[in-house]
């Protein structure tokens, strides 16, 4: 297994008030990423577990993409990863994101 | 305990129970808001053992435990995430759901009901011994909580059906709903056929799995007590409908289930096939069964007798 854990300063709080989410499931071609609003408001911090090798790069891309749009503030983002596309943990961290959007 | 809330996507009453992650199942069938889970992903319960295995872990190992409302009447429920591992029955999942039955063993402020959302093809192979134990413990509780009055209610209609320990955890229950989508067995059909051989059972041919295991071929032979549709709503109707009629558990129960097996295996044992069992039944058109729609399936099994019984 691969671990990897990327840091980002981010512009602006991840919106919403909710506490936590979770999206996905480990499956082959699949993730789930857990989302926890526990750090402080402009920081985010990723950690990813995967049994995929010599992606470390596309992984940082696709994070680095993820941060700019969702400006992820706050949030604690840790990945259980099963061999998914790039496309889909866009899309897993970008379910995540609408879900941390909430407020109640 | 709200807090402990983890936040889901909202799921749709109409959508396919096959098709949904067990979360997804959970908040379809509970009452909107009321499921409070134990252990968490954020408490990260995973398995100690499938990094050996270069294996990814997930936060709840595929077992979501906890407990909330199904039409305002509160209920505990284990759900099994088939899409993770197979829905395998593990150290910590295995654990995670005894754990659940044990407290409503010792704890009678607990909801006296549980449902089960099985989704599993057995044991996880690289947790064997821990996954053996586990499904014997839980099968030792789930009759232990049948004996203490709590309603045990298997709802079955995953991807991965309920095959191996999930099977025999099945047979322990109170009462079981399926789908016709839902497998319920022991051995799989992958298994029967890398043990006997093709000839005996082509695990391949869909048609053949679905007829000898599949729910509508149970429900027909008393093997399950209600037929649900697909659906959340069709779900949560089979399992309110079991809960509220959990048959006494005791030793006239039990003789009459010895009873009831042995009728079945008299009148279908010589059976080439399912079609064969079904025609036995005094279903005029048994070919037409696999192919008819929900709402003519369920006229059909309104005619046939001895798939309602008090034994179990």
């Amino acid at each position: 297994m691969i671990t990897l854990t990327l840091r980002y300063t981010t512009r602006a709080p991840m919106p919403g008030n909710a506490r936590r989410a979770l999206v996905g499931v480990v499956a082959s071609g699949n993730l789930e990423v857990l989302l926890e609003r526990t750090l402080p408001d402009t920081e985010c911090a990723v950690e990813i577990a995967t049994p995929v090798r010599g992606y470390d790069e596309v992984w940082t891309a696709v994070l680095a993409d993820f941060v700019e749009r969702a400006s992820p503030g706050g949030l604690r983002i840790s990945i259980n990863d099963s061999g998914a596309r790039p496309d889909t943990v866009a899309l897993r961290l970008m379910q995540g994101a609408r879900l941390m959007e909430a407020t109640r | 305990m709200t807090g402990m809330m983890i936040r889901n996507e909202a799921t749709v009453a109409s959508a396919s129970w096959f098709l949904a992650s067990a979360r997804e199942r959970l908040t379809g069938i509970l009452d909107p808001g009321s499921f409070v889970e134990f252990l968490p992903p954020s408490e990260r319960v995973r398995s100690p053992h499938l990094a050996q295995f270069d294996l990814p872990a997930a936060f709840d190992d595929g077992m979501i435990v906890g407990r909330g409302r199904l039409d305002g009447r509160d209920v505990l429920v284990a759900a099994q995430e088939g899409q993770f591992m197979g829905g395998t029955f593990a150290e910590v999942s295995g654990g995670k759901l005894l754990g659940l039955i044990r407290a409503a063993i010792a704890d009678p402020d607990l909801p006296r009901s549980i449902l089960l959302l099985l989704d599993s093809g057995g044991v996880r192979l690289q947790e064997a011994n821990a996954g053996e134990l586990a499904v014997a413990e839980v099968m030792r509780a789930i009759v232990e909580a049948r004996s203490a009055g709590v309603a045990v209610v298997a709802l079955v209609g995953g991807r991965a059906g309920a095959f191996g320990g999930a099977g025999l955890t099945a047979a322990t229950c109170s009462r079981i709903a399926i789908s016709e989508q839902g497998r319920l067995g022991v051995t799989g059909p992958e298994v029967i056929e890398t043990n006997q051989g093709v000839e005996e059972f082509d695990s391949q041919d869909k048609a053949l799995v679905w007829s000898v295991t599949g729910g509508r071929s149970r429900r027909l032979i008393g093997g399950a007590d209600a037929y649900a549709e697909d659906t959340m709503t069709g779900f949560r109707a089979a399992a309110l409908a079991l809960l509220d009629s959990p048959p006494p558990f005791d030793l006239l129960t039990l003789q009459a289930e010895q009873e009831r097996l042995a009728e079945r295996h008299a009148l279908f044992g010589a059976c080439e096939s399912a079609v064969e069992m079904w025609g036995i039944l005094g279903i005029a058109d048994p070919e037409a069964v696999r192919d008819m729609d929900d709402a003519a399936f369920v006229a059909i099994a309104a005619g046939v007798k001895g798939m309602d019984h008090d034994a179990r």
